[in-house]
This record gives structure tokens, C-alpha cells and sequence, in this order.
């Protein structure tokens, strides 16, 4: 068993260095254009450079956009979607609105954004903010609304009020929901963050790649995707183990 | 313990499939004396389960009324529990925790609420099981949990709606055998609700008989049996005599055809 995990490490750690080691040689050789394709090599110059540069500020505005916006839409969207989901009035007068604003691109409201907000942090904010809301209340919404019916009248004979149940039953259900949408949420954030700053931005890592961009120089163009990358997959890690926190009870699954 | 008064109970709901009107149980009375078992048998559909949901409280019945020691009852109360089909425990929640649950419903402080939680695991056998989630308990755990969460509330009247019915035939009878012990040893007031006649001897002081739909009460047997009953009791002629008894006051379901079955073939 830990014989063939050993050996499909090796495996996936062969390949991706025959891949460096490909995208090093293959500009060195002639054979492509580094213009086009920069190098790893190259990819770490620039690196260096730019994180002796004031890089670090560019990430910490973008973090900032993002922890903001998206911290803003997991309090929103939670609350919203589960109002939303237990009481049909507000539910009736709402939902128009949360499901044309959820099938509408978010970037497509950017010129707006940037006409309200001007091209500072806010307008980000608000951009990663309207992108990870709607997934977060939908998905709350569906949470609380597949209730288990069974514990939903266990509760109520015991003489559950209304706001027992929503807490004790429809909301601890609904939490693998809420993770769900914030995966989603989490995405479309990061989405508008790079997009709102390759449009219109002062600082950023989005800005800095927009700029390296327009100016041919594709090794920071590649840092800042590799930035985004490592950023990414540590959002994604640490929605992981929050849902493993929250899921303790549940038995393991194979 | 309370005296339960059912009289001239009519129970229907509108059926979601049609939009008909369904009547599941009509002009229905019995009593339950203070700390009587009194099981309810009936072919499935015969409103079993709506009864015990209104005697819940869990369903508004069209006329007639349910009082406890002659107070009318008027949505769920904290006198009565329910013991349900299915275990309904919460699955985030340790099996301590969803013992406690009731009572913490009920504005029970958390500490108190899990000191009688303790006692009532003790009770059915579960002490050694507080601190694991129902999703590591086997079936038969799962209901001693359910019937703890009930007993723990300390109710004047437990409703049963076939608790055993999901397990397989070996942990029945070993839980039928527990029942028995747990309501001697609290006696309560109980309405269990089966379509196992044997079971329903083997509790019960007595046993109703409903017949299908709409359920009306077509018998009212005493059972005369000496406790505590062994499951050998099962073996005894005058056991026996009573489960034929009841066996040929059910009718038979439509679908199996008018007599043994050989004629519709």
C-alpha cells in the first residue's frame, strides 16, 4: 500500500521536474521565444527583484482587498442566506434579487463599481465582496431549506420555538452547505480581485502584472501568476480544514 | 403518570399527490389510565402514526379532543415525549449532548440538563456511549438513545411510534426485553404504537386494534399477563390465543386478495 503512494509520488515529482526542465531548455536552446514563454530560471530573477522592490505591498493590497470582501460576504452571506431560507416573506421579496444578481458576471459590473468607488481598495472590496456573496447565500439558503424533516418534528415535540429550531437543527445542518459556498465564493473573489486590479487599480498584484504586461515583460507576468497560484491553493487548504473542524462528528469516510 | 383521554378523536389531512381529502382516523376514543401501557396495533395506513402525532401535538385534529388528567391539550407539550420511528438524533451532536436535548429545548441549564442526561444513559444501558456520535452507534444504540432523549424530558406520557421497527429480529426481541425492564423500572404512562402483534402482547397491558383507513378502534384486549414477562411468555398457550385472536380481527390488505390468496391466482 505505502509501497505504490511512495511510487506515484516519485511519479508526479518526475514529472513535473521534467517539465521545469523542459520550459528551462527549450528557450535556451532557440527552440521558443522567452518573450513568449519567460524560463524558471528567469521567472526567480524577477522574483527577487520584485520582492526587493516593494512587491510585498502589492500582495498585501490584494490580500487586503480580498480578506475584506470576502470576510464582509461570509458574515452577509451566512446571515441573508439563512433568514432567506427559514422565512418565506423575506424569502418572497428578496430572492428576485439574489438570483438575477447571481446569474449576472460580476465583472460585468465593474465600470459601475469603479464609477461609485473610484480605482482605490474600495472599489475591490467591493467587487470580491459581490462575487463570493451570492454563492455563500445561495448555497445557506438551499442549506436551511433541506432541513431534515424528521429532526425538524423531533424538535418541535419537544416544543422547540421557532428560533430553536432554526438554530439547533436547520443551521448545524446547513453548515457543509455554507463550506460549499464559500469554496465557490472563494473563487470568484479571487476572480474579481485580479480583474478589478488589471483594470483599474494603484497597487496590487494584478496591477503590477497588468503593468509587466503591457510592457513585455513576461517573467513578472508569471510571478504574479504563481503568486495567485500559491495563494489559491492556500485558500483552498484552509477552507479544507475548517471543514474538518466543523465535521468532527461525521464518520470517516474512506 | 396521566390519565390520557382521547374522545371522539377525527383526524385528516389533504393528500399533497391529489389534493384529496384524506380522513386517517375517525370518532377514535380510548383512555389510558395513569401508568398503563397501551399498545396500538392496525394494518399499515390505518392512521397509527397520525393518531400519535396529534396526541403529540404535532397535528391539529379536525374534532374531538386529547386531555391529560382531564386538562385539554393544545400543541406539544412538556408532559408528553416521543419516541420516534426513526432515531431523529442529531448527528453533530454526542449521544450526552442529543439526550440533553430536550431538556435544554425546555430551558433546562446546560449542566443539569446533561447530569439527568447521565442518568437516563445509565438507564437504557448507554453509559459508556455519552461522548460518541450517533454515526458510531449501531441501530439498537441508536435507539436507546432516542428513548433516553424522551425519558430524560420526565414525561407524564410517552408516545411510541414503532421504535423497533427498523431492526433486525434478534435485536428486537433483546429490545422489547430492555423496554420492559426501562418501564418497569419508570413506570409511565405509554402509548406504543406497532403493527408487530407480538410485540404489542409482550408490553402491553393492552392492546387496540384499529381498523384501516379510516382508523377506527375495532377491539380493546386486556392482557392478563403477570410481569416481568420473559420472552418465553411468547410461547404460551394463553399468548398465543391472543395473538391469533388479533391476527384474525386485521384485516387483510387489499392487495393480498379476499381470502388465503390461492383464489386469485
Amino acid at each position: 500500500m505505502s509501497a505504490s503512494r511512495r511510487r506515484r509520488t516519485l511519479l508526479s515529482l518526475a514529472s513535473v521536474a521534467i517539465f521545469l526542465a523542459l520550459w528551462e531548455l527549450l528557450p535556451a536552446l532557440g527552440l521558443v521565444k522567452p518573450l513568449f514563454t519567460s524560463s524558471p530560471s528567469r521567472i526567480w530573477t524577477a522574483a527577487q527583484w520584485l520582492f526587493a522592490n516593494g512587491f510585498w505591498y502589492d500582495i498585501w493590497v490584494s490580500f487586503s482587498e480580498f480578506a475584506l470582501g470576502f470576510g464582509l460576504a461570509v458574515v452577509i452571506g451566512i446571515v441573508f442566506g439563512v433568514v432567506l431560507g427559514w422565512f418565506p416573506t423575506p424569502r418572497a421579496m428578496f430572492e428576485p434579487f439574489v438570483i438575477s444578481l447571481y446569474s449576472v458576471p460580476r465583472v460585468a459590473l465593474l465600470p459601475l463599481i469603479i464609477l461609485w468607488l473610484g480605482i482605490g481598495i474600495e472599489s475591490k472590496v467591493a467587487l470580491v465582496f459581490l462575487g463570493a456573496v451570492f454563492p455563500i447565500i445561495v448555497n445557506s439558503m438551499s442549506g436551511v431549506r433541506a432541513a431534515d424533516e424528521t429532526l425538524v418534528r423531533c424538535a418541535r415535540s419537544f416544543g422547540a420555538s421557532e428560533r430553536q429550531v432554526l438554530l439547533t437543527v436547520a443551521l448545524p445542518g446547513s453548515v457543509p452547505f455554507i463550506i460549499t459556498g464559500m469554496r465557490l465564493g472563494a473563487g470568484r473573489g479571487l476572480v474579481g480581485i485580479v480583474v478589478g486590479e488589471l483594470v483599474a487599480a494603484q497597487a496590487g498584484i494584478g496591477h503590477m502584472m497588468a503593468r509587466a504586461g503591457a510592457t513585455f515583460q513576461t517573467d513578472k507576468v508569471f510571478v504574479g501568476v504563481i503568486v495567485l497560484a500559491i495563494f489559491g491553493l492556500m485558500l483552498s487548504k484552509g477552507l479544507s480544514t475548517l471543514e474538518a473542524r466543523v465535521d468532527a462528528w461525521r464518520p470517516a469516510r474512506k | 403518570m396521566a390519565r390520557l383521554d382521547v374522545q371522539n378523536l377525527t383526524v385528516g389531512y389533504v393528500m399533497k399527490r391529489n389534493q384529496r381529502d384524506l380522513t386517517a382516523v375517525q370518532e377514535l376514543s380510548f383512555t389510558a389510565r395513569a401508568g398503563e401501557f397501551v399498545a396500538i396495533v392496525g394494518p399499515s395506513g390505518c392512521g397509527k402514526t397520525t393518531l400519535l402525532h396529534t396526541i403529540a401535538g404535532l397535528v391539529a385534529p379536525q374534532q374531538g379532543q386529547i386531555a391529560l388528567d382531564g386538562r385539554p391539550i393544545d400543541g406539544p407539550g412538556r408532559e408528553r415525549a416521543m419516541v420516534f420511528q426513526s432515531p431523529a438524533l442529531l448527528p453533530w451532536r454526542s449521544v450526552l449532548r442529543n439526550v440533553a436535548y430536550g431538556l435544554e429545548l425546555q430551558g433546562v441549564a446546560r449542566r443539569q440538563a446533561e447530569g439527568i442526561a447521565r442518568e437516563c444513559l445509565a438507564l437504557v444501558g448507554l453509559a459508556d456511549f455519552a461522548e460518541s456520535y450517533p454515526g458510531e452507534l449501531s441501530g439498537g444504540m441508536q435507539q436507546r438513545a432516542n428513548l433516553a432523549r424522551a425519558l430524560a424530558v420526565q414525561p407524564t406520557v410517552l408516545l411510541c411510534d414503532e421504535p423497533l421497527s427498523a431492526l433486525d429480529a434478534q435485536t428486537r426481541e433483546y429490545m422489547q426485553a430492555e423496554l420492559q425492564r426501562i418501564w418497569l423500572e419508570r413506570p409511565t404512562t405509554t402509548v406504543y404504537v406497532t403493527h408487530h402483534i407480538a410485540e404489542a402482547i409482550f408490553l402491553a397491558d393492552r392492546v387496540l386494534v384499529l381498523s384501516a383507513s379510516p382508523g377506527r378502534i375495532k377491539a380493546d384486549l386486556a392482557v392478563d399477563l403477570p410481569r416481568p414477562r420473559s420472552l418465553s411468555v411468547q410461547r404460551t398457550p394463553a399468548f398465543l390465543a391472543l395473538e391469533e385472536r388479533i391476527w384474525s380481527l386485521l384485516e387483510r390488505p387489499a392487495w393480498l386478495g379476499a381470502n388465503d390468496g390461492s383464489a386469485a391466482r
